[in-house]
């Protein structure tokens, strides 16, 4: 994401969990990306565990669900319907990478770079809950008819 | 000759038992053939002295001589390599009529044997043979296949052949001879010197060049350098030796935190075999923290495999 060309000033801050250590000044968060290892049921569990010290607000568009190595299916242990469901619980768009592969990951992380952009409010007539309807709206049928 | 050295070559001679004494003189070298063969060594063990250390002052032995003798006591029981190979053949041969045995020597005092199997009946199987490392200057030695019918053999055959008591298998297996050697010999933790032992710690630790980014906060650096740290302390900075497997046979009684679960209600304990397998087992164990799927420290069942020289484990209730 930072070989990205970006306008904004960019900060990455990577953590295994949260809550995050309290004793440090951060500058504000934008965007939230919760990575998930499809081959680590301890990946979910964490994930989840995780959401609950997220405030409610980042739910509006700042938060989205990343589930890497769906790609090696015989090595998956959690389920694509758990990570769809999970999405679809806290509202957020849930995208798929293999992060293993150099080409998805230069896809992706231009991608997350103007979502990031649009969630920190640089980009002009564009809000994070705009952008979120525009991806749920795209997204198939909801679980319910499936 | 010096008094001093002839007191000391005395004292010397007087450490050896009998039977090895003409053995370690003719290693020796100093007394010539002809010399050795005046003396009566059936005599009691302080004439015999006596007489040599007469020829020794006769031939003015010096203090490198009598030097040169006492490092050839010390060869830890001055290994004879053709009387060992005699005797370990002979030993096979006496209990199965059909047996081939090869040896081959090579440097750091280890010989190859290769034993190819037969039994009284039917000729040697040439195409599984049965291939044995004994380092001489040690009490180890590693064989290639597992053998159910003659290991009990090729034990006696080698315990009787190398002067020890008993024979006594070690729990440790792998393909690699040079990692079961460094694990035996504790020769593991020898500093690898390598062009990563420069880079600074922070760096190394981290892995990425793009970790030095400082647009990049890790939030948890605390906990990241208290893994690194165990993680180091335990398994060192060195490379691991490589084994495959690591096998635990349990036989313990099941533990569970929930009520009235069935099998923990077992009177007799469960049977359980868990085995980890991996192209490098112990760098993928050290690998583990670091990378985020293992708590650190790891359980000690696993990174006592080196120290406790043994991958091969069974595991009871105390």
């Amino acid at each position: 994401m930072l070989k990205e060309d970006c306008a904004s000033e960019l900060k990455v801050h990577l953590a295994k969990s949260l809550p995050l250590p309290s004793s440090v000044n951060r500058p504000r968060i934008d965007l939230i990306v919760f990575v998930i290892n499809l081959h680590s049921k301890y990946s979910l569990q964490n994930t989840e565990e995780s959401l609950r010290h997220v405030d409610a607000s980042f739910f509006l568009g700042k938060v989205c669900f990343l589930a890497t190595g769906a790609g090696r299916e015989s090595h998956c242990s959690i389920h694509r319907h758990t990570v769809v469901k999970l999405a679809h619980t806290y509202q957020s768009p849930l995208l798929y990478c293999d992060l293993e592969v150099e080409a998805f990951r230069a896809t992706m992380a231009q991608r997350l770079v103007r979502m990031l952009q649009v969630c920190a409010g640089h980009v002009p007539g564009v809000s994070a809950l705009n952008l979120l309807s525009l991806l749920r709206s795209s997204e198939g049928p909801s679980l319910e008819d499936m | 000759m010096d008094e001093t050295v002839a007191e000391f070559i005395k004292r010397t001679i007087l450490k050896i038992p009998m039977n090895e004494l003409i053995t370690i003189l003719k290693a020796w070298d100093f007394l010539s053939e002809n010399q050795l063969q005046t003396i009566n060594f059936r005599q009691r063990k302080e004439s015999v002295v006596q007489h040599l250390v007469w020829l020794c002052e006769e031939k003015q032995a010096s203090v490198n001589d009598a030097a040169l003798l006492d490092i050839i006591c010390e060869d830890v029981d001055l290994f004879d390599m053709k009387q060992f190979k005699n005797s370990f053949k002979k030993i096979l041969q006496r209990a199965l009529k059909n047996v081939t045995v090869s040896f081959r020597e090579t440097e750091e005092n280890a010989v190859w044997i290769r034993i190819a199997w037969g039994t009284q009946y039917t000729k040697p199987n040439q195409y599984k043979p049965t291939y044995v490392v004994y380092y001489s200057q040690t009490p180890y030695a590693f064989t290639s296949s597992r053998l159910r019918r003659n290991a009990p053999l090729l034990g006696q055959a080698l315990t009787v052949a190398s002067k020890h008591h008993q024979i006594v298998k070690m729990d440790l297996r792998s393909r690699y001879l040079d990692s079961l050697k460094a694990i035996v010999f504790k020769q593991y933790n020898q500093i690898f010197e390598s062009h990563n032992s420069t880079t600074p710690l922070q760096e190394r630790n981290l892995g990425l060049d793009v970790n030095m980014d400082s647009r990049i906060i890790h939030e948890n650096i605390v906990e990241k350098e208290r893994v690194q740290q165990i993680t180091q302390e335990t398994f060192g900075d060195y490379p691991q030796p490589q084994l495959e497997f690591a096998q635990y046979k349990l036989e313990t009684k099941f533990k569970s935190d929930l009520n009235g679960s069935i099998l923990a209600e077992r009177e007799e304990p469960l049977r359980c075999l868990i085995k980890f397998s991996s192209p490098h087992l112990l760098e993928a164990l050290k690998s583990l923290a670091p990378a985020g799927i293992a708590d650190a420290p790891l359980s000690p069942l696993l990174t006592c495999i080196p120290n406790k020289r043994m991958n091969y484990f069974k595991i009871r209730d105390k």
